[in-house]
């Protein structure tokens, strides 16, 4: 009996701590502190404090850091979007210097520019210097430096040279060399970057690099399904002798089966002024990379 | 000496020690259904780190919290008389305390690494080839024996150091500086280069002493490097053993000289 009526109250008690903190939440929301801080910034501190379990203390950093980037990506956070994404892969890395998907994750979405990304090439830069300092026979880190400044910095000559100094570490693709000399002959345009990303579809490891490959991939072709819309645009003013309104006058005209929409299925805006294409302000392929617009 | 161990584990098992087994598998478990959308692709490498640390842990949770009772229980619930009655000498009681724990703390890990390896080979079997191909080693890499046994080997260091401990001071006593000079083994090469950081001579031959005097735990690690795929020499292993043969040793000789010399009347 007495312990019927201990259960009881046990489940009483549990049950009500529920309820109380449901109300509680409720009633006044959340006022705990979220404050967007890392309490430590030196990895040698963190290390030392980490003792023998210093793997592990960058597993959680390395979590943090996806769920930072993850977090911001998803929500806006108002003001100091992804502040915290180079320090906290800084010390993930200074925890544990041979952990290859931060530098390469790291330094790809820390160059990313917004709102993917806080479009920082600099601190991409640092962190894979920093990993090629750790580990000076990994090809991918120049590569992926290499292609960083191919792709969004549309600098070719500093490009051309990473991919160089990648080709020349043992174990790289043999590709590297001969895009690299391309590079340097034609610059940038469409079918270089088609066929570089390519490349890296077909030998991306990880999951995360396939799709920023293929997203990288849909721009290219939004940007040549952009230029096609802008040439029938054009034939359309021509023949017709005005400008259409909208994309219902082209779709009523047989020009068009239906509302055009680019690779991730978002509707192309028309802007009427000069018939011209964009991409939807909501489309996850912007920004488009400007050099390549046209 | 052998019943002597052969109780220790005994006792052990009767103080429920084993139930970190099921602890720890249940770990294991959650954490490895829980992270797998946290980590992008990086789940098989967390749950090598958090299963060789959780291993790591445990072990030496039983090492400290049994070791610094193996002599000090025994005098405070006055079974040493009996045991003292006995036709066992006194260091050979300190040797089977010893041996007993450290056969309690090779079946825990024996099946931890069981479980661990148990984990990561149905991982393995379960990631389609084109994610393990992102994988810098195999998910039950072999390799990963090295930095078990190495765990294995510092945590027979820590348990000869509780026992030192427990042969003169109280459980509390012992464990606190059991633990103090577990964390200060990590800081060896600190001391040892304590001479680039002072200006006086004499603090850093003291730093260099007591860099060679404290064990040093920091040489045993070797997780974090096997879980890249990185290979450990055996003869790193070889060197450590006998370095942690040695100490342990040392200490339970100075365990035994001190239990030989107190008076328990």
């Amino acid at each position: 009996m007495r312990r019927h009526r201990a259960v009881v109250a046990l489940v009483v008690l549990a049950a009500g701590s529920v309820a109380l903190q449901a109300a509680r939440d409720a009633r006044y929301g959340t006022i705990a502190d979220d404050a967007r801080m890392m309490y430590l910034q030196s990895g040698e501190v963190a290390g030392r404090l980490a003792l023998e379990y210093d793997a592990l203390a960058a597993d959680l950093y390395w979590i943090r850091a996806v769920l930072h980037y993850g977090g911001d990506r998803l929500h806006d956070p108002g003001t100091g979007r992804y502040e915290l994404l180079y320090p906290l892969l800084d010390l993930t890395t200074s925890l544990d210097p041979l952990f290859q998907i931060a530098y390469r994750f790291g330094a790809v979405f820390l160059a990313e520019p917004p709102p993917g990304g806080p479009g920082r090439l600099d601190q991409a830069e640092t962190l894979l210097k920093k990993g090629m300092a750790a580990s000076p026979g990994k090809w991918q880190y120049p590569h992926d430096l290499g292609f960083l400044y191919y792709w969004q910095a549309r600098d070719y000559e500093t490009a051309a040279s990473w991919f160089q100094h990648a080709a020349g570490i043992p174990g790289a693709p043999e590709w590297l060399g001969p895009v690299a000399a391309g590079m340097l002959a034609r610059g940038g345009n469409r079918e270089q970057s088609r066929d570089l990303l390519m490349r890296i579809l077909q030998d991306a490891d990880h999951d995360w690099l396939r799709q920023v490959a293929t997203r990288w991939l849909r721009q290219l072709d939004a940007l040549d399904q952009m230029d096609r819309l802008d040439e029938m645009l054009a034939e359309y003013v021509r023949r017709a002798g005005r400008r259409p309104a909208s994309w219902l006058e082209l779709i009523r005209a047989g020009w068009l089966p239906g509302i055009p929409a680019d690779p991730a299925g978002y509707p192309y805006t028309l802007n009427t002024t000069w018939s011209t294409t964009r991409l939807s302000p909501d489309s996850p392929l912007n920004p488009l990379p400007e050099e390549l617009a046209r | 000496m052998y019943h002597v161990a052969l109780h220790v584990f005994k006792e052990s098992v009767r103080d429920k020690v084993l139930y970190n087994l099921v602890l720890f598998a249940v770990l294991l478990m959650a954490v490895s259904f829980l992270i797998g959308q946290l980590t992008a692709g990086q789940d098989v490498k967390i749950i090598k780190d958090l299963g060789l640390a959780a291993i790591s842990v445990f072990g030496l949770f039983i090492a400290i919290f049994i070791g610094i009772g193996l002599v000090s229980k025994e005098v405070e619930k006055r079974s040493i008389y009996a045991l003292l009655a006995k036709p066992v000498r006194r260091q050979e009681l300190v040797a089977g305390k010893f041996v007993g724990l450290a056969l309690t703390l090779a079946i825990n890990i024996a099946i931890m690494a069981a479980v661990y390896f148990a984990m990561l080979a149905y991982y393995g079997w379960t990631e389609p080839e084109t994610v393990q191909r992102a994988w810098e080693a195999p998910a039950a890499d072999p390799r990963l024996l090295k930095p078990i046994v190495l765990i294995y080997l510092q945590l027979l260091i820590v348990n000869a150091i509780a026992l030192f401990f427990s042969t003169f001071t109280s459980p509390l006593m012992a464990a606190a500086f059991s633990l103090g000079l577990w964390v200060a083994g990590h800081f060896n090469a600190d001391l040892r280069a304590f001479d680039t950081v002072v200006d006086a001579p004499a603090a850093g031959a003291l730093g260099t002493a007591l860099s060679y005097i404290l064990p040093n735990f920091a040489s045993f690690d070797v997780k974090s490097v096997v879980v890249h795929g990185q290979d450990v020499p055996l003869g790193f292993i070889g060197m450590n053993a006998a370095y942690a043969a040695l100490y342990i040793g040392a200490l339970v000789i100075a365990s035994a000289m001190i239990f030989a010399r107190r008076d328990f009347k």
